[in-house]
């Protein structure tokens, strides 16, 4: 066996990892760990080892909830075939392993920089000096967007390739706002500061990154989370996709200038977050996931709350929905506009809405589910034309499934005293700015040394990964954090080819990626 | 005179009422009718940036630009008020003098060498050409059917008599509500609201000006709405007294607004390449036109 299976966010000692030779490892990855059409990379990283890199891979597969593992051991003073020739997926994997440890990949079709340059091998390379793709021509013009923006969105820049009105090519670069995030995770700190820290991977998905940082946290201590933090945990999650999906079809209206769409999401979005609010107060749900407890356990009062705002929330959303839908100026916009193809989509390794809009089914509440997902039985919700239509059309249903998950959790909210968990039973009660009461943070237990975890979770946007290494002392050694929009900036830039430039910004909002999560 | 004081007076108000229309129709309160013109005055209280790139060009394009607008509201007539001055053919002088304002307004965004500016510059440029046609069919019929080539006495001959020309005079109605509507850059041509340059059309070519200059850029379009507003209020005018001629009027500028506003409110604007096809079936509403005063002249 030259790989080890694993289930989601399951321990291992760092030792079974399996170590070959790079030569056999890429034989591994294209011909066995990808061979199938459901396997996908979900990480693939480096760590300085035993005097050299060892790279990491670790691929899902969705057909029997396995993730598989395997390590080869290189050098940066050698120079290896590349994988992502024959696998696009892993193209960005590889150029982040160029870029931190100046390994050189053969035959990858354009290995540039990543991010930002403060931690990279090279430290020579600039910003400036970012290698654009040109194209030599009189008749072609190119357009370069950002990183400063007219709206309210992240530092990006975008360089357009276009013929008059029509995009031929469009290159991304982000990386402006790379704050070191995975190396913040490895200085000595409390569990507190940890979670902090996992919250503000990307301000919009607080509660996917941070409920992915407390399962693998969990699992490096052993620690067997209760009914109650699963259940709050499954609900945060759901409610968050419900915000921001409410969110995000608001502003594609915004795009399209559909006022009247803006303005009713807009609106509707706003009761979901004041939810949060009055949950745990913050309204994007900071300090609500902590790893091995909560200071604030949903309650039946809170459900009774959350029922009633969703009474009234649901008759709005499906008449503005219904407006939407049926209004030929705002169809005219989606439909056809930003295709990406199930094949496009499958050989990039999208996940989340982008890879559910083109018709491939890729949901983590499925196919490596945890928390409460087993109970709710989740079925993906899957569009098949790969378009704006699509991807509006999945966040719509995804929003009437949420709504059916949670009321359905609703149904059999736990006792609130199983909210504490057995280390910390004097927990002061919830109030809106505890400063106080993190005593089951204090006496948590330790990481087990030398151990290997590998978590996944499906936040609104799509498959967020978070991976962790200890030494045999029990300290992090390696932290890799993986947002959704590292895989699926690429589809963007494959979704606006031959579309107009007018309609980049409802292309881009329609994929919603995030520029932080992407550049850590 | 009077014409001008009436057109200067209802371009005070036509922008705050589109704003108010569009918010109370979002379910918000929004500002007071009269912000617009606060913002101008704000805006007048202000210095220009320049670009270091732009040339003499970008500085006097936007004086010329608000020039060519009066220019062209002094021809217009309110009713039987005549315009500040009247000639035989004042409608060519009309619509050239717009298209030289549009003009200086081009290549000043051009002058500032960014690819925004040049986009919106290329889409302002091929939406305006495509609604000229409109435009000037439009009046050549109107002049076939009154014998007449100045505003001042087309309107004043126009009486509908027959169905044909209600017909006719409502077709015309439309016809320069929608090139009103494609000359002031809204919906559902272009988003004056947007903050999204790449979609843009007339916001991003003056994305450079700023301070006194955006000033008189605003002002100039105020002003155009309301000159649209009274070519179309001159159809139901006829030869009605002063103060009816007054009321008729305002009624007319109101109504205009609401409704663009409203049909910024209720629809998503058109995708890009869909606008010429949009435009140019303002031509073919103008041909109808055409056809119908051939007929009402018997010379079909």
């Amino acid at each position: 066996m030259m790989y080890v299976s694993v289930k989601n966010h399951q321990r291992i000692p760092f030792s079974d990892i399996p170590v070959t030779e790079y030569g056999a490892f890429r034989e591994l990855i294209l011909h066995e760990l990808m061979a199938n059409p459901d396997d996908h990379c979900v990480q693939y990283f480096g760590v300085p080892m035993d005097g050299g890199i060892r790279l990491i891979v670790c691929v899902a597969r969705d057909s029997n909830s396995d993730i598989r593992i395997s390590s080869c051991q290189a050098s940066s003073e050698n120079t290896y075939p590349s994988c992502a020739a024959s696998k696009p997926a892993l193209e960005k994997f590889e150029r982040e392993i160029t870029e931190l440890y100046n390994i050189q990949f053969e035959g990858h079709p354009w290995n540039k920089p990543v991010r930002y340059p403060w931690n990279r091998a090279m430290q020579e390379q600039r910003m400036e000096q970012y290698p654009f793709y040109t194209i030599d021509s009189e008749e072609l013009h190119e357009v370069g967007v950002g990183p400063v923006h007219a709206g309210i969105i992240e530092p990006g820049h975008f360089r357009f390739i276009c013929n008059g009105e029509q995009i031929l090519h469009m290159e991304t670069q982000l990386g402006y706002q790379h704050r070191g995030i995975e190396s913040l995770f490895l200085k000595p700190g409390s569990v507190l500061q940890k979670a902090t820290l996992a919250e503000n991977i990307a301000g919009d998905t607080a509660v996917g990154h941070t409920t992915c940082f407390a399962h693998l946290w969990e699992s490096l201590c052993g620690f067997e989370p209760s009914a109650q933090l699963k259940y709050s945990r499954t609900l945060a999650l759901e409610l968050e996709r419900i915000a921001i999906h409410t969110g995000g079809l608001s502003a594609m209206c915004a795009d399209i200038g559909y006022q009247l769409g803006n303005s009713v999401f807009g609106r509707l979005r706003t009761p979901v977050i004041n939810f949060f609010q009055q949950w745990c107060g913050n309204r994007v749900a900071k300090s609500l996931i902590r790893p091995f407890g909560t200071h604030f356990p949903f309650t039946p009062e809170l459900g009774q709350t959350l029922s009633a705002m969703f009474d009234r929330y649901e008759p709005d959303f499906l008449e503005m929905c219904h407006e939407l839908f049926k209004l030929p100026s705002a169809l005219s916009r989606f439909e056809k506009t930003g295709v990406v193809s199930l094949e496009q989509a499958a050989e990039i390794g999208a996940v989340g809405v982008a890879a559910r809009m083109s018709g491939l089914c890729r949901d983590i509440r499925a196919s490596h589910p945890d928390d409460l997902y087993p109970e709710l039985q989740h079925t993906p919700i899957v569009k098949h034309h790969g378009d704006v239509y699509s991807r509006t059309k999945v966040r719509k249903q995804e929003i009437e499934q949420s709504l059916a998950h949670i009321r359905q959790l609703l149904t059999r909210i736990p006792a609130p005293e199983d909210g504490l968990s057995a280390s910390a039973p004097e927990v002061q009660a919830p109030g809106p700015y505890p400063h106080s009461g993190h005593a089951f943070l204090h006496q948590s237990p330790a990481p087990a040394p030398g151990m290997f975890v590998l978590s996944l979770v499906e936040g609104w946007r799509g498959e967020i990964c978070h991976c962790a290494i200890t030494d045999p002392q029990g300290a992090l050694v390696c932290y890799k954090v993986k947002d959704p929009s590292f895989h699926n900036w690429l589809a963007l830039a494959l979704a606006v080819r031959n579309n107009e430039i007018s309609d980049f910004p409802i292309c881009n909002k329609s994929f919603d990626l995030s520029y932080c999560g992407h550049d850590l | 005179m009077i014409s001008l004081l009436f057109i200067l007076l209802a371009s005070l108000f036509f922008s705050g009422i589109i704003i108010r229309t569009k918010s109370l129709a979002s379910g918000r309160k929004g500002p007071g009718i009269m912000q617009p013109v606060k913002d101008i005055l704000r805006l007048f209280r202000k210095g220009s940036v320049m670009s270091r790139t732009t040339s003499l060009v970008f500085q006097v394009a936007p004086s010329i630009y608000l020039a060519s607008v009066i220019m062209a509201i002094l021809v217009v007539p309110v009713g039987s008020l005549p315009g500040v001055f009247s000639f035989r053919g004042d409608f060519v002088f009309f619509a050239y003098a717009l298209a030289l304002g549009k003009f200086f307004c081009i290549i000043a965004a051009l002058d500032t060498g960014s690819s925004f500016e040049g986009m919106g510059a290329s889409r302002e440029a091929l939406f305006s050409m495509l609604a000229e046609p409109a435009f000037f069919i439009l009046m050549g019929s109107l002049a076939l059917l009154t014998g007449h080539t100045s505003f001042q006495d087309m309107f004043a001959a126009l009486h509908f008599g027959s169905y044909v020309s209600y017909m006719l005079g409502v077709l015309a109605t439309l016809v320069l509500i929608l090139i009103a509507m494609i000359e002031n850059s809204r919906m559902p041509v272009d988003d004056p609201k947007t903050h999204l340059e790449l979609t843009m059309v007339h916001e991003v070519m003056i994305l450079d000006n700023s301070g006194f200059d955006l000033g008189l850029i605003l002002s100039a379009g105020h002003l155009k709405f309301a000159m649209y507003g009274a070519l179309i209020a001159n159809f139901f005018t006829g030869n009605l007294s002063v103060p009816l001629t007054l009321a008729v009027f305002l009624g007319t500028q109101v109504f205009c607004a609401v409704a663009i506003g409203l049909t910024e409110s209720f629809m998503a604007r058109y995708r890009m390449n869909h606008n010429p096809q949009f435009i140019f079936t303002l031509s073919s509403v103008a041909l109808l036109i055409f056809f119908g005063v051939l007929v009402i002249l018997g010379r079909i």
